[in-house]
């Protein structure tokens, strides 16, 4: 068995430029994906998901952008180094992405059982014949109704939902070891997103592929994780098991954010807004970025935390002097 | 036992569709089919679906920037579609909409203040003077700087510009706001606060609130009563706790158990609901919700359920529930 | 009168934001939003952002000093001209450049210089008078017809096909042709093909601003429609007009100078750069700088409108403005 992780990042820094100069959208982002593990990459707008995941894909764009230092271990080899085709060799095989927006991500003019198989043919020695058959048993394996008749069929004949599970099957077609979900089920309605959703959990105990889910909702990471890295501002600021995070949220920002969400399971509480913004990327502070929004905050918070592990919990990290039980320092 | 402020009755409205890639007829739409609710003063009232349920059109033919078919609307007791250009003018002051795009909902070639002052001099409601220490007030009533009012919208954060485009509701200062999806375009961080806020204005101002959503924790937080809708019919009416803890129509039901919970025991109880939504182009016959139903019976198909008043409060539109004569 | 958005495809919700291809841009915006008082300019009236933009644009501001000298020379002519431009002098016939006469004289011993100073008032006039009439015609009609829609919308622009159908030149002859080579006429057979771009220039942004929720609010606040089309659409739709002005006012100074070469423009004596033109062309072996100096006139000013065009569609890339 197998216990190497799936994918490992290690200080992964990606800068862009912004009036003539470089910009740190995501700083020393690190952690490990197990095999079989989904992990939840969860923040608000801005936080640097979204760049995290483009940045592993190795996406992000060149015009402005650059992966200014830090390693992608996927089964050992470094994705940072890699050249072009080494790349697109990797792509969509051994790692495979799938986007949040599902009427943009897929060719409009080309029928989508065409492009299923395109995937196929490109990461496999298939014959055109058999990329067509087994692009078929993939559309009915995400459950497209009637996937025969509509596998000539174009992408603006489908509904969202429809949508993102042609991009599942073809982000599962050459079976990645690792799939990175970014927003998938943000754009869909909430009965859909529940169908996407146990498909995707389904998809992933019959592959034991590992799954990196990126969002902004905690509900559905409460749903669907095992473990869970909670982003602010370019930094990662805790990571833990899901139900570990839930129920003894330690650093600052991930325990206002818990309060500030309405529950339908729930009768009305008073909610309690995070007040301040985030700091822009142009202008973000040399210590905590989260300091001049936090209650705990003190004078050590001038300077850059290290995300460590909880002395009770080795599985839970965070970032934050006061809270990672640092001697001296106030619970 | 005081008046409804907002009563709507049996609204219709059909569109035509919009053509594919070639042009041709391709049906109507039919957004709404005999919506019905009523709102108290003071009342936040939540209207919640998924997209194609018709609670958007709904909103808008409250306040009759959408004629509908046929059905009323009265406010104040007054019929808003018989209104007169004059006495719409008139009405148009005391119910005012938010809308869900931070980025589209203000003019981004004018000011703050000019935005704001707008209204109020459209309808001559004051001096050059009394209108700017109106601006004032109501801008440190959403919470932002009385500065603002020079700067353009882009200047501004998606919040900041929503608390403007509250603002803006504000200024001709109305009894009822509808709200469409005020937060759905804005962070979690972020959706606190204007929720914060908008309660604050309820309480303040006695506003009543039509609260349109299609996430039900908003809902359950801000609103008193719901009416849950499906393809352009109210499938189920009542109090906010009642509705999302015990759940009668099966959509509502499946509806509710789909929602993602922060908590991670929650996980289990996730309910798929299979198929699409049906399309509002060719809604199923009888009662739209049969091709999906978990509990569909054959007269599902045959006949749509009439709507049944379970209790005082609540009521609902299903044939496992019959009205008993 | 408004129908709602395009029906979303079933089970999509609204919120969603681009996909991961824009989600940077969209980042750097957001971001750019935080320091609106460092990196952007605030928003001011049309002109003023476009003068911005054309500062900021290089080729855009050579093609404007090109425009502005030219146009105070034009502006300027009774005091810039060393000499009448009427006066004839049969002893100067054909003279190359001298002292007193810096460009030479022309068949008729006019001083070459002045009138192409004098030419250049012509031009200005009628360019200017034309483009500014059917800015407001056509854009009026653009937004009014993009506004209201329907069978208003599709009686405007079969109406505006038909126009367009006729190039510059044939309608220019066929006004003069039936109504007399005066200026008024010039004007106005200018107009005439000028207002149909204006008009599809106005409605395109129309159809798509008043789809914008302000609109609707507008209309849930009371305006008119009178208002939303005027202080509302109106401002959004000015960048794209003042682009095209520009570059018509280019077509127009060509129109102009094409029908007076060909002898239906304004009547000689009076000095125009195209009917220069026509009389150099007759000496064109002998004397060439009576026709190439006001071909050069003409090359000139077309050139700097052109480049302030470019540099003013360049600019006003929506992606570059804050919207």
């Amino acid at each position: 068995m197998n216990s190497a992780p799936a994918l490992v990042v290690d200080r992964l820094t990606t800068e862009f430029r912004i009036d003539g100069r470089w910009h740190a959208a995501i700083r020393d982002v690190s952690f490990t994906v197990g095999r079989h593990e989904t992990l939840a990459l969860v923040g608000e707008s801005g936080c640097g998901k979204s760049i995290t995941a483009l940045s592993i894909m190795r996406l992000v764009p060149r015009a402005n952008g650059r992966i200014a230092s830090g390693r992608v271990l996927l089964d050992g080899r470094d994705l940072v180094q890699l050249d072009e085709a080494e790349l697109e060799a990797t792509r969509g095989g051994a790692i495979a992405m799938i986007f949040q927006e599902p009427m943009t991500s897929l060719n409009p003019v080309l029928p989508i059982g065409f492009q299923v198989a395109e995937t196929l043919r490109y990461h496999t020695k298939l014959s055109a014949a058999e990329a067509r058959a087994k692009a078929l048993a993939l559309l009915e394996h995400v459950k497209i109704p009637s996937a025969r008749r509509r596998f000539d069929d174009y992408p603006h004949q489908f509904s969202g939902g429809m949508r993102q599970r042609v991009m599942i099957a073809m982000a599962l077609a050459c079976k990645p070891q690792i799939v990175l979900a970014d927003e998938p089920t943000t754009a869909l309605d909430v009965t859909i997103q529940a169908q996407v959703l146990a498909l995707l959990a389904e998809l992933k105990a019959e592959t034991g592929m590992a799954l990196i889910f990126i969002t902004h909702n905690l509900g559905v990471v409460a749903s669907i994780a095992d473990r869970v890295a909670v982003m602010y501002a370019g930094d990662i600021v805790e990571t833990a098991p899901v139900t570990t995070l839930f129920e003894r949220p330690m650093h600052p920002y991930t325990e206002a954010l818990l309060s500030s969400i309405p529950r339908v399971d729930r009768d009305a509480g008073d909610l309690k807004p995070i007040a301040g913004q985030v700091p822009p990327i142009t202008a973000m502070p040399a210590g905590c970025r989260y300091a001049d929004r936090c209650p705990l905050r003190i004078e050590r918070c001038a300077t850059r935390p290290p995300l460590v592990a909880l002395p009770s919990d080795p599985r839970h990290e965070v970032r934050c002097w006061v809270r990672a039980g640092e001697p001296g320092a106030s619970a | 036992m005081t008046a409804p402020l907002l009563e709507v009755s049996h609204l219709v409205k059909t569109f035509p569709a919009r053509s594919g890639l070639l042009g041709g007829d391709a049906g109507t739409v039919h957004a709404l089919s005999d919506v019905s609710f009523s709102v108290a003063p003071g009342e936040a009232f939540g209207l919640v679906g998924e997209s194609g349920c018709g609670k958007s059109t709904a909103g808008r033919a409250i306040l009759r920037l959408i004629e509908p078919d046929s059905g009323s609307v009265l406010f104040k007791q007054k019929d808003v579609f018989a209104a007169d250009a004059r006495r719409m003018r008139a009405l148009r002051r005391e119910m005012q909409i938010v809308f869900q795009d931070p980025y589209s909902s203000l003019n981004p070639r004018r000011t703050i203040g000019q935005t704001l002052s707008e209204p109020m001099r459209v309808h001559r409601l004051g001096t050059p003077k009394e209108i700017r220490a109106k601006l004032r007030a109501v801008l440190a009533e959403v919470g932002m700087p009385a500065d603002a009012a020079e700067k353009y919208p882009h200047e501004f954060s998606g919040g900041q510009r929503q608390r403007i485009g509250i603002a803006r509701a504000l200024v001709l200062e109305p009894e009822l706001i509808v709200a469409d999806e005020p937060v759905s375009a804005l962070d979690v961080s972020i959706q606190a606060q204007i929720l914060v806020l908008l309660r604050g204005l309820q309480r303040r101002r006695n506003l009543s609130f039509v609260f349109i959503s299609h996430d039900l924790g908003v809902v359950r937080h801000f609103c008193r009563t719901v009416a849950v809708m499906y393809l352009g019919r109210v499938v189920e009416r009542g109090p906010v706790p009642a509705i999302f803890d015990d759940p009668l129509h099966p959509y509502t039901r499946a509806l509710r158990s789909a929602s993602p919970v922060p908590d991670p025991k929650a996980k289990v109880i996730m309910m798929k609901l299979e198929g699409e939504v049906a399309s509002a182009l060719a809604p199923p016959s009888g009662c739209h919700f049969h091709p999906r139903c978990p509990r569909a019976m054959p007269i599902c198909k045959e006949a749509y359920p009439g709507w049944t008043q379970v209790t005082a409060d609540r009521g609902v539109a299903c044939h496992l529930f019959p009205a008993t004569a | 009168m408004s129908e709602p958005g395009a029906a979303r495809p079933e089970g999509t919700t609204v919120h969603a934001s681009g996909g991961a291809d824009t989600i940077v841009a969209e980042r750097l915006a957001a971001r750019g939003e935080s320091l609106a008082h460092s990196t952007m300019p605030r928003e001011r009236g049309a002109l003023a952002r476009l003068g911005a933009g054309i500062r900021r644009h290089k080729m855009a501001s050579f093609g404007a000093a090109i425009v502005v000298l030219v146009a105070l020379s034009a502006i300027f002519a009774p005091w810039l001209s060393p000499h009448d431009p009427l006066e004839q002098d049969v002893l100067l016939r054909l003279a190359t450049p001298s002292a007193e006469f810096p460009l030479g004289n022309d068949s008729f011993g006019r001083d070459i210089l002045s009138r192409i100073l004098w030419g250049g008032r012509v031009s200005l006039y009628v360019s200017t008078a034309a483009v500014g009439i059917a800015i407001v015609i056509g854009g009026a009609l653009g937004i009014l017809a993009g506004y209201i829609g329907g069978k208003f919308d599709r009686i405007v622009m079969a109406a505006m096909d038909v126009l367009l159908s006729f190039p510059t030149l044939v309608m220019g002859l066929l006004v003069v042709a039936m109504l007399g080579p005066t200026v008024g006429n010039l004007i106005l057979a200018i107009t005439l093909t000028a207002v149909a771009p204006f008009a599809r220039i106005a409605r395109a942004p129309t159809l798509t601003v008043k789809e914008r929720d302000f609109i609707e609010a507008g209309r849930a606040l009371g305006f008119s429609n009178l208002r939303l089309m005027a202080v509302h659409i109106l401002p959004n739709v000015l960048d794209d007009i003042l682009v095209m002005a520009a570059l018509w006012l280019a077509t127009a100074i060509r129109t102009e100078a094409s029908l007076s070469f060909i002898g239906l423009g304004v009547r000689p004596p009076t000095a125009t750069w195209g009917g220069m033109i026509r009389e150099g062309f007759e000496n064109i072996l002998d004397s060439p700088w009576l026709a190439i100096l006001p071909s050069l006139a003409i090359l000139i000013v077309m050139l700097g409108l052109n480049m302030i065009g470019d540099g003013l569609r360049d600019t006003s890339d929506p992606r570059l403005r804050h919207e």
